[in-house]
C-alpha cells in the first residue's frame, strides 16, 4: 500500500470516528472513542509522514478516487511538502486528542464538539493531500466548516455567535479568493489537475493577480493583518484543544496553502514577489503582538500571538522569494528553512500554550487574567509547562523558538547582496520590525504569565484551583520537551527539513548532522554558528555549580516571612499590578501610532468624595480603516438596490427588457 | 598539536570565566569610588562589593510568603545565563574554545533570557514595588532589544560575521573609519546605559524612587538570592564593557595560539580597558541627571534609529 493510500484511509477512519461520535449516545464512552480513536490515527499519520520525509522524500506517491471532477477524478499526492505538514498538523492533532481526553470531561456539551473534533482533523490532512484545485478547495470547506462548527460548541454566548458569523464570512471571502487563483491557474482549457498546473505554470501577465489573490485567500486563514480580525475572535471562542488546533495547526494549513500556490504551481519566482509577502509578513509580526499585549483575555493574547508569528513566517518565505527571484540559491534555503522550522516550532508551543490556559479555564472558570494570579502554587506542573512555552514563543535560548529566530536573522544578515533597490531598502524594515516584534512579544509573555500565574490570587476561583488531571499534563509535558529537544537539536530538524526545502528552493542548507558537537552552520563557520546542546549545558551546569557552592559554603537558611514591599505591605491582593497596569508604559510608547490610544484621567478636587477615574481609549484601526468602510459601502448599497423590490409590474419589465437588449448589445459586440 | 590548541583553548575559556567572575565586583566598586570622589566624598573601599557579597551569601534569604518556587530558582538562572553570556565575549584573547557555540545574538538572547526571568520575579510576590519594576523593565527591553539587534546588524555586515572572535579579528585587521560604525557606537553605549540601569536611565544607588526600574524588581530579594543578581548585574555591567571594548577597540587581544607573555599582555590591556571605561560611566553619570521614565523611550528610541541607520547605510553601500 502506498503511502498516500494510507493516510487516505486514515482520513477515511478519522470520518468514521466523526460518525461514531454521532452513534455513541452515552457521551463518556463517546469522549473515550473519538479521542481514542483520534490519538491512533494520528500517531499512525505521524510514522507514515515521518518514514517517508526520512525514508524516500525525493519519491511522491500519488492515488486518483473516481470522485471529485468526473474528467480528472479526485487526486491525491504525498511529497516531501506534504509529509511534512501532515507531520506537524498530527502533531498537533495527537496532543490535542490525548489532552481533550482529560479535558473533554469537564465539557458542558460534548456532543457539539465530539463529532466535529475527529472531521475538523480529516479535512485538514486531506488539503495537504489534495492534488487537483477541486479536491482542495473542498477539503479547505470542509475543514473551514468543521471548525466553524467547533468555534459555535457555546452558541447560546452572543459573542461566541458573532465570532462565528464574523468568521463564516471571513473563510467565504478567503475560499473564494482561492477559488478564482486556481482559475487563473488553470488556465482556459481547465487543467485543474495540480499536475498540469504545474507543467504549464500560470501565464505571465497574470503571476501578480494570481500571487494576490493567494495571499488574500490563505493570509485570510492564517490571519495577515488586516485580515485577521475574525481569528482572536473565532480561536478563544472554541474549547481550549480545538483552539489550540486551530492557533497551531489550521493556519499552518493556510501556510501550506501559500507555499503550495506560490512555490509550487506558480512557477520560477520573480523577485518582486517577496515584496507583498515580506511587507505583509513584518507588519503582520509587529502589529499582531502589539495587539497581543493589549488584551486581558488570556485566549484572545494567544491568539493575536499567533498572528505575530504567522507573520513571522511569512517574512521566512518573503525573503526565500526574495533570494529564489535573484538565484540566490543557498540563501532562498536559508531563508525557507527557518520559515518551516518556525511552523513546527509554532505548532509546538501555542498548542502547550493552549493547553495550559484551557487548564486555568477547568480550574477556575475564568479567562480574564485580572481575576487571576497565584496559579503557580496552585497548579505546579501546569505553571511549569505554560513558563517552559511562554521561554520558547518569547525565543529564549536554549528553547525551540529562539533557534528558529536566529535562523531568520542569519537569512536576513544575506540579504545586503540582493540587487534591487526595492529589496535593499525594505529589508533592513523587515529585520528591524523582526527585532522589535521578538522584544516586545517576550514582555507579552512576561504579561501572561507574570498576571496569571505570578502574585497573589486576584479572586475567590483562583485562589481555590487545584492542579489539572494527568492527561492534560501529559500532551502539555510532550509538548514542552519537544520545545526542548528541537531547540537543543536544530541540526537535527534542519537536516530533515533539507528534502522539503530542496523541492521548494532547488538546493538545501548544508549538511548539518556531520558537524562536530552538532552545531549550527548556516553558511560558514566563520559567519555564524550556534550550538543549542552547549548553551543549554552551559546554563545548567553554571546554574548548579552556583547553587552548590552557595549551599555548601555558605548559608541554605530560609525564612518565610510578610512581604517587605518597602516596609509598606498591603494585604489588598488589588494592590498589585493588573494586566492592564503591566501594559501601560509600553501602551504609551506604541500605542499612539498603532491604536491612536488615549488616557483620560479625571481626577477629583481635593475633599471631593468621588473616586478617581482613568479612562484608556483604544482604536482597532483594521476594523476602522478597512472593515467599517466595507460595511458602510454594503448597507449603502444594500438600501438602494431594496427600491427594487417595490416597483409596478410595468417597470420590472422595462428592466427585463433592458437587460435583454443590454445581453444581446454585449454579445453582438463579442470579438 | 590539536591536542595542544585544545588545551589552549579550554585554559583561554576557563581564565576568562573566573576572570569575569573575579573583576566584575571590582569595576562595581571602582564606579562607586570614583563617582564619590568627584562628588568630593571619601567614598566605600574599592574592594567594598566584595565585602557585601560575602556578606550576603552568610546570611539566611528572607522569602516572601506569597512567593512562589520560581522565586527562589531564578536567581539562580540569571546568574547562569549572565554569566555564560559574559564569558562569550572576548576580554583578553580571542581564542576561546567555545566562542563557536555562541555568537553576538545569541549572546543578546542570553541577557533577555536573564531578563525575561527577573521580570517574572519580579511579579512573583505581588507586591506593587514588583510590579512597577517588571513593568517599566519590560518597556525598556521593547526598545533596546531591537536596537541591539541592529547595532548587531550594522557591526555583522561590516565585519562579515556575527562571530565575536571573528568580528574583534576584522576589526584589528581594520575596516577604516565607518559612519556606520560611529552609529553602532553610540548606539551601543546608550542601550549599555539603559541595560545595565545607569543613569540616566535608572539610578543603581536608589531604593526609593518612583522612578526606579532595576531595584524595584529586585526589591524583595535577599540573602545569597540578593548577592546572585548583584553579582550578575556587576557581570553585566562588566559584559557590556568587554563588548565595546572588543568591538570598538580590539588592540591588545591575545590572537589565538599567542605566547603565554602575549596572554599576559592582553590582560593587563584588558584590565587598563576596564578602568578606563569605569572612569568615563563614573564620570557621565556625576554630569548628567536622571531623566523621567517617559523620556527613556526618546532615548532608547534614537539608538533605536541609529542602529537602523547604521544597518540601511550598510544594505546601501553594498552595491555603491
Amino acid at each position: 500500500m502506498t503511502p498516500v493510500i494510507l493516510l487516505l484511509w486514515l482520513v477515511a477512519a478519522l470520518l468514521f470516528t466523526a460518525g461514531l461520535a454521532v452513534a455513541i449516545r452515552r457521551s463518556a464512552l463517546a469522549r473515550r472513542v473519538v479521542y481514542g480513536f483520534s490519538i491512533a490515527t494520528c500517531g499512525f499519520a505521524i510514522a507514515v509522514a515521518l518514514v517517508h520525509l526520512l525514508a524516500s522524500p525525493a519519491i511522491t506517491s500519488t492515488a486518483v478516487l473516481p470522485l471529485g471532477l468526473p474528467w480528472i477524478g479526485a487526486n491525491f499526492r504525498l511529497d516531501a511538502l506534504s509529509a511534512f505538514f501532515v507531520l506537524v498538523i498530527n502533531l498537533g492533532g495527537t496532543a490535542a486528542s490525548l489532552y481533550g481526553l482529560g479535558y473533554g470531561r469537564h465539557e458542558s456539551e460534548p456532543r457539539r464538539v465530539l463529532p466535529f473534533f475527529p472531521a475538523f482533523l480529516a479535512g485538514m490532512n486531506l488539503v495537504l493531500l489534495a492534488d487537483d484545485a477541486f479536491t482542495f478547495l473542498l477539503s479547505w470547506e470542509f475543514m473551514s466548516l468543521a471548525s466553524w462548527a467547533l468555534v459555535m460548541t457555546r452558541h447560546r454566548d452572543d459573542d461566541n455567535r458573532r465570532a462565528g458569523y464574523v468568521y463564516l464570512v471571513m473563510a467565504s471571502v478567503g475560499t473564494f479568493a482561492l477559488l478564482l487563483a486556481f482559475g487563473l491557474l488553470a488556465g482556459p482549457e481547465g487543467g485543474y489537475a495540480f499536475k498540469t498546473i504545474r507543467a504549464h505554470g500560470a501565464s505571465s501577465g497574470l503571476t501578480g493577480l494570481v500571487l494576490a489573490l493567494a495571499l488574500l485567500g490563505t493570509g485570510s486563514k492564517a490571519g495577515l493583518v488586516p485580515l485577521h480580525v475574525w481569528l482572536p475572535l473565532a480561536h478563544p471562542a472554541a474549547p481550549s484543544h480545538v483552539s489550540a488546533l486551530m492557533s497551531g495547526v489550521m493556519t499552518k494549513v493556510a501556510v501550506y496553502g501559500f507555499i503550495r500556490i506560490v512555490f509550487d504551481l506558480l512557477g520560477p519566482p520573480a523577485w518582486w514577489w517577496g515584496v507583498p509577502v515580506l511587507v505583509a509578513g513584518a507588519g503582520t509580526a509587529a502589529l499582531g503582538v502589539l495587539y497581543a499585549l493589549m488584551q486581558n483575555d488570556i485566549k484572545r493574547v494567544l491568539a493575536y500571538s499567533t498572528i505575530e508569528n504567522i507573520g513571522l513566517i511569512f517574512v521566512g518565505l518573503g525573503l526565500a522569494l526574495a533570494f529564489g527571484g535573484n538565484g540566490m540559491k543557498a540563501a532562498a534555503a536559508l531563508a525557507m528553512t527557518a520559515a518551516l522550522f518556525h511552523v513546527l516550532n509554532h505548532a509546538l508551543f501555542k498548542s502547550l500554550l493552549f493547553f495550559g490556559a484551557g487548564a486555568v479555564l477547568t480550574a477556575t472558570g475564568e479567562r480574564r487574567m485580572e481575576m487571576l494570579g497565584g496559579l503557580l502554587n496552585r497548579m505546579p506542573a501546569t505553571g511549569l509547562l505554560f513558563l517552559v512555552g511562554a521561554a520558547a514563543i518569547s525565543a529564549l535560548p536554549p528553547l525551540n523558538g529562539f533557534a528558529s529566530e536566529w535562523l531568520m536573522l542569519q537569512a536576513i544578515l544575506l540579504s545586503p547582496d540582493l540587487p534591487q533597490w526595492a529589496l535593499k531598502l525594505l529589508v533592513p524594515v523587515v529585520g528591524a520590525l523582526l527585532a522589535l516584534a521578538a522584544a516586545l512579544a517576550a514582555a507579552c509573555f512576561v504579561r501572561a504569565f507574570g498576571i496569571t500565574f505570578l502574585g497573589r490570587p486576584r479572586s475567590e476561583a483562583a485562589t481555590n484551583a487545584h492542579e489539572v488531571d494527568r492527561l492534560s499534563i501529559a500532551a502539555m509535558a510532550i509538548l514542552a520537551l519537544l520545545c526542548l529537544f528541537t531547540g537543543v537539536f536544530p541540526a537535527l530538524i534542519i537536516d530533515a527539513l533539507a528534502p522539503v526545502v530542496d523541492a521548494l528552493t532547488g538546493t538545501r542548507m548544508p549538511v548539518q548532522t556531520h558537524i562536530a558537537w552538532l552545531s549550527i552552520v548556516p553558511v560558514a563557520e566563520s559567519r555564524s554558528s550556534y550550538n543549542g546542546l552547549l548553551v543549554f549545558l552551559f546554563i545548567t551546569i553554571s546554574a548548579s555549580l552556583a547553587a552548590f557552592v552557595i549551599h555548601r559554603v555558605a548559608s541554605n537558611r530560609v525564612r518565610r516571612a510578610p512581604a517587605w514591599d518597602c516596609g509598606f505591605p498591603d494585604s489588598s491582593p488589588a494592590t498589585q499590578y493588573t494586566a492592564d497596569s503591566f501594559a501601560q508604559p509600553v501602551r504609551r510608547v506604541f500605542g499612539g501610532f498603532a491604536f491612536r490610544a488615549t488616557e483620560r484621567v479625571d481626577m477629583p478636587a481635593p475633599g471631593d468624595g468621588r473616586p478617581a477615574r482613568m479612562t484608556v481609549t483604544l482604536h482597532d484601526l483594521a476594523w476602522e480603516l478597512v472593515y467599517d468602510p466595507v460595511v458602510r459601502l454594503v448597507n449603502f448599497l444594500a438600501e438602494r438596490l431594496n427600491h427594487l423590490q417595490f416597483l409596478t409590474i410595468r417597470r420590472y419589465l422595462s428592466l427585463v427588457f433592458g437587460a435583454l437588449v443590454l445581453l444581446l448589445l454585449i454579445i453582438a459586440s463579442w470579438p | 598539536m590539536i591536542d595542544m590548541s585544545l588545551i589552549d583553548g579550554l585554559s583561554i575559556q576557563i581564565s576568562q570565566m573566573l576572570l569575569v567572575l573575579v573583576s566584575a565586583p571590582l569595576l562595581t566598586g571602582l564606579v562607586r569610588r570614583v563617582k564619590a570622589r568627584l562628588l568630593r566624598r571619601q567614598g566605600p573601599p574599592l574592594l567594598q562589593p566584595y565585602r557585601d557579597l560575602i556578606r550576603l551569601v552568610r546570611k539566611e534569604a528572607v522569602i516572601a510568603e506569597s512567593a512562589s518556587w520560581l522565586f527562589r530558582i531564578v536567581p539562580y538562572i540569571v546568574f547562569a545565563a549572565t554569566w555564560v553570556a559574559a564569558a562569550l565575549v572576548p576580554t583578553f584573547a580571542t581564542g576561546l574554545l567555545f566562542s563557536w557555540s555562541a555568537d553576538l545574538i545569541v549572546i543578546i538572547a542570553l541577557l533577555g533570557s536573564a531578563r525575561f526571568f527577573l521580570a517574572l520575579a519580579g511579579m512573583d510576590v505581588g507586591t506593587s514595588f514588583g510590579g512597577i519594576g517588571s513593568s517599566r523593565e519590560a518597556m525598556i527591553a521593547t526598545l533596546a532589544e531591537p536596537a541591539l539587534i541592529m547595532i548587531v546588524f550594522t557591526i555583522a555586515l561590516v565585519a562579515g560575521s556575527t562571530q565575536l572572535s571573528t568580528v574583534a579579528n576584522a576589526m584589528l585587521a581594520g575596516v577604516g573609519l565607518r559612519v556606520s560604525l560611529g552609529m553602532a557606537l553610540i548606539a551601543l553605549i546608550i542601550v549599555a546605559i539603559a541595560e545595565n540601569g545607569r543613569i540616566p536611565v535608572d539610578n543603581p544607588a536608589t531604593h526609593l524612587e518612583l522612578t526606579m526600574v532595576h531595584e524595584a524588581m529586585v526589591l524583595e530579594y535577599s540573602g545569597r538570592h540578593l548577592a546572585l543578581i548583584e553579582l550578575a548585574s556587576s557581570i553585566k555591567l562588566l559584559l557590556y564593557a568587554s563588548l565595546i571594548a572588543c568591538i570598538f577597540v580590539p588592540w591588545g587581544l591575545a590572537p589565538a595560539g599567542a605566547p603565554l607573555h602575549v596572554h599576559l599582555i592582553g590582560v593587563a590591556v584588558y584590565a587598563a580597558k576596564l578602568g578606563v571605561a569605569g572612569i568615563l560611566l563614573a564620570l557621565f553619570e556625576t554630569m548628567i541627571a536622571k531623566m523621567r521614565v517617559f523620556r527613556v523611550p526618546d532615548l532608547l528610541g534614537a539608538a533605536l534609529m541609529l542602529g537602523f541607520l547604521g544597518t540601511l547605510l550598510r544594505f546601501v553601500s553594498r552595491s555603491l
